[in-house]
């Protein structure tokens, strides 16, 4: 028989993953600890071991090592490790070392095994692979969040109400009337059927009000007349917060949603508002009434709250980077608005394009400009890059009043370099693939992340396509982008207040944008290229090369998730500064960490320096892909 | 464990050689003979570990002892922790803890500090009654304890009013330990340097922290026991060597 120790119970109680117990197991675990002290430089097992017990560090801290004797883990009061040991073949995997002084409990493997097998919270959190682990916060997040799981089928309600392209104006008002409804879709019936042209438009409560009785038409005008064409629509499978990014990015309040190519309805703003607030949208709405350039900097406020009530609410990192990238965009929309109004229509053609975090809708509330604008081939330098160079100066100056800071590199579209023709920046591009320099890897880092924003946007389509097939039948370069992309390495993980090195070394804070974000979304861009991915957005990208399966079975779910959690706390943590005053920034302190967060990140990191190693070894110069 | 600060009952700094150290093997086989009640009996044939033994191989259990009060005479025991152990591993999942019934009234002041009432002790039973489990738990082991004069005075005066006969144990006392690091008599001159400075406390608490172990909730039998058995592989591990003999650090 035996009595229980008060202080191994308490202290197990209140920490994770102890804390997830029923009364009962918590028991027969705590009744079951032994104890050991050991002193600073103590031995506590080593490689190959007969693997007996799960550690419990009750007080000072413990190193676990990788077999190569490189570092695994630093841990402090509650951390545990030995598990690898006694879930796989009964022989210690990763030898631990007392760093300082430590007290440490031991758990005997029957009763771990017991716990384990009963309590599956237990065995997710103290789960082997850390990967796993990881995979099960980030859906716990997803679960919770409806805007993230739910399907936009799940908001149509009704089938969508249909016209006739013959039909009036009138026959749309009182179809709408007779069916209740804010919108009513025009169909082509001439128009193959299966083609998406078989829908030739949409009508909206708003059309009718702004295009037919304002202006003062007759009732009997074509509905043609009045409908929006080119229809941006939505898929039945996608999912709710798509819907709304896509209303975001075009500013529309409808979107046909379409299965098959053909309309099963329309979801409407409203249909949306019920799940979101319509912070951004209202945000992105004002950005549009706006008549200065001191007006656009009085939203400053309202974008900043936007992004904390969207934190508030548990929006993930998608939605966020989505709606800080839409209203970005709604930004300079607006002002290349304002500056053609001031300086006269262009004298050819233009396309203003965003680069960088903007272009892959992974915006957060510290950003600055990255921009450049491609112009007609008809652009005669002499004639014509006054007025571009006005318009430039005009934008960059509006975005940074607007809390967008000026490019320390200087890619901006002031920057005459990075205003050219498109026939040029095809050759730069070309060029950047075909004879990589340092410089010009880091430029296109930024430029093939690219978005056309206003003007010639079609153009964009074109560009991509370039960069996508050139830079995948470019070994060399995607070697080269892959060196590029191992300069920033994520740090090891957090002991007390400190960040740890790889190497061991100490430092008080860690920047999640240079050591996480960023060179993940490098890795990503890299992977991205070889698959030869059109898309720019790092999610989208990762789905694209899980379905090119080019890496190891799992490892893409495991750079999504990753990507996810260090976004999430980065944009929490600068949410945070933003409510208590502070300039926020992508610095974090170990210490505003929850123990939670500090374990996660961990894991994260851990992703990514695999994940750095897998793409070191596949884009090795010379090795055939 | 309720005790001064300062080693009032008897000073425990001397060093070991300067101190007739008793031969306990001996000793217990003598007192096998010359003892009448059967459960010490068997306590004192289980034996003891001779002097030369090296301490990673010495039985040992951590021991601790809740009071109505300091004087041994007057006041009785009101709980008992143990905790066997090694000095590789302390054995917590081996735990035991007694409340028994002392047969003198409950002091309020000591209450307040083992936390133990007069309802708790009304229903617990005598010492006398679980005498055997106590004693088995102790047989062949070697008793650690943190100011040993507590344990050592009550158990023998509990036992003398309930069977007639003391016990005698071998003990390591870990403020002791710390007593010969903190309060090395000082020259002279050093003395009148540091005359007014404060004394190191060798409290348990206050011990524990100087190794870097976490602060407990004291004053709770076990609980004590168990800080009395990490405390004292903390100080082997520091100030002493595995291979470190018995007689070196017993009394």
């Amino acid at each position: 028989m035996q009595d229980e120790q008060l202080e191994i119970v308490e202290f197990l109680r209140s920490r994770p993953p102890f804390e997830l117990l029923p009364e009962a197991l918590l028991h027969k675990l705590a009744t079951s600890v032994d104890v050991r002290y050991c002193k600073a430089g103590t031995r506590i097992s080593e490689f190959g071991d007969e693997a007996q017990w799960w550690f419990i560090v009750r007080s000072g801290a413990v190193e676990v090592y990788r077999r190569n004797g490189t570092l695994y883990n630093r841990l402090t009061e509650g951390g545990y490790f030995g598990e690898f040991g006694l879930l796989r073949n009964k022989r210690v995997r990763f030898p631990a070392v007392a760093l300082e002084d430590s007290l440490l409990y031991m758990v005997p493997e029957p009763v771990f095994a017991e716990v384990f097998e009963n309590d599956e919270r237990f065995a997710d959190f103290v789960e082997i692979e850390d990967r796993t682990r990881l995979r099960h916060v980030v859906s716990r997040n997803e679960d919770a969040n409806q805007l993230m799981s739910a399907t936009i089928a799940t908001l149509v309600g009704r089938d969508a109400v249909v016209l006739d392209v013959s039909a009036t104006a009138r026959d749309a008002a009182q179809r709408m009337t007779e069916d209740g409804v804010s919108s009513v879709l025009v169909m082509d019936e001439a128009a193959a059927p299966g083609d998406l042209a078989h829908v030739a438009g949409i009508v909206t409560d708003r059309d009718l009000r702004n295009r037919l009785i304002s202006p003062g038409l007759p009732y009997a005008t074509p509905v043609t007349d009045i409908m929006t064409g080119d229809l941006v629509t939505v898929n039945h499978n996608q999912l709710v917060f798509e819907a709304m990014m896509l209303m975001l990015r075009h500013n529309v309040h409808h979107l046909p949603v379409m299965r098959h190519r053909r309309p099963i309805g329309v979801v409407a703003l409203s249909d949306i508002i019920q799940y979101e607030s319509r912070n951004s949208l209202f945000v992105v709405g004002s950005i549009f009434r706006q008549p200065d350039v001191d007006g656009l900097v009085g939203l400053v406020p309202d974008v900043q709250a936007c992004f904390s009530r969207m934190v508030t609410e548990d929006a993930n990192s998608r939605m966020i980077g989505s709606a800080m990238a839409a209203i970005g965009r709604s930004f300079k929309q607006r002002l290349l608005e304002l500056a053609e109004e001031r300086l006269g229509p262009p004298p050819v053609p233009y396309c203003f394009l965003a680069l960088g975090s903007m272009a892959r809708q992974e915006q957060l509330i510290v950003t600055d400009q990255d921009n450049a604008l491609i112009l007609d081939d008809r652009f005669e330098p002499a004639a014509h890059d006054a007025y571009f160079s006005e318009l430039a100066a005009f934008v960059c100056d509006g975005l940074a009043r607007c809390g967008y800071a000026y490019c320390s590199g200087g890619i901006m579209a002031t920057n005459p370099r990075w205003r050219q023709p498109l026939a040029a920046w095809k050759r730069i591009f070309a060029d950047w693939i075909d004879r990589p320099t340092p410089e010009s890897l880091l430029n296109a880092n930024i430029f093939f992340d690219l978005d056309g924003v206003w003007g010639e946007t079609a153009w964009i389509d074109g560009l991509r396509r370039m960069i996508a097939q050139k830079a995948r039948a470019s070994p060399r370069f995607l070697a080269c982008m892959a060196r590029n992309a191992l300069l920033r390495t994520p740090p090891l993980g957090f002991f007390k207040d400190f960040v740890v090195e790889a190497d061991g070394r100490h430092s008080r804070a860690i920047n999640l944008k240079r050591r996480g974000t960023a060179p993940l979304a490098d890795l990503v861009r890299v992977h991205g290229f070889a698959v030869g991915s059109p898309s720019v957005n790092s999610f989208e990208r990762l789905r694209d090369i899980i379905d090119a399966a080019i890496l190891p079975l799992g490892r893409g779910q495991d750079l999504i998730d990753a990507l996810e959690f260090i976004s999430i706390v980065r944009i929490r943590n600068q949410a945070a500064s933003l409510a208590s005053g502070e300039e926020p920034d992508n610095s974090v302190e170990p210490d505003k960490l929850s123990e939670f967060e500090r374990k996660s990140l961990r894991d994260a990191f851990l992703i990514l320096s695999n994940a750095q190693k897998f793409m070191k070894y596949r884009y090795q110069p010379g090795r055939a892909n | 464990m309720f005790h001064l600060g300062r080693t009032d009952l008897t000073p425990g700094g001397t060093s070991p050689s300067k101190t007739e150290l008793p031969d306990w093997p001996a000793r217990f086989a003598a007192l096998v003979e010359n003892t009448q009640d059967p459960r010490l009996r068997a306590y004192y044939a289980a034996g003891v570990p001779a002097g030369d033994t090296v301490l990673t191989e010495v039985p040992l259990v951590a021991l601790d002892i809740e009071t109505t009060g300091l004087d041994p005479v007057r006041d009785g025991i009101v709980s008992i922790g143990m905790v066997p152990m090694s000095l590789e591993r302390i054995l917590a999942s081996a735990s035991r803890h007694w409340i028994v019934r002392p047969r003198v009234p409950l002091d309020e002041k000591s209450v307040t500090l083992h936390g133990i009432t007069d309802s708790q002790v009304r229903e617990a039973p005598d010492l006398d009654a679980i005498l055997t489990e106590v004693l088995e738990a102790m047989a062949g082991r070697v008793a650690i304890v943190h100011c040993r004069q507590i344990e050592r005075q009550f158990l023998d005066q509990a036992l003398r009013r309930r069977i007639g006969e003391g016990i005698v144990f071998p003990t390591i006392d870990t403020m002791a330990l710390e007593a010969r690091v903190h309060r090395r008599s000082i020259p002279g001159f050093l003395s009148r340097l540091f005359g007014t400075r404060e004394l190191v406390s060798i409290r348990l608490a206050a011990s524990r922290s100087r190794y870097g172990l976490p602060r407990y909730g004291l004053h709770h039998a076990l609980t004590d026991a168990l800080a009395t058995g990490e405390l004292f592989q903390a100080q082997i591990a520091h100030r002493y060597r595995p291979d470190t003999r018995l007689e070196a650090v017993w009394s």
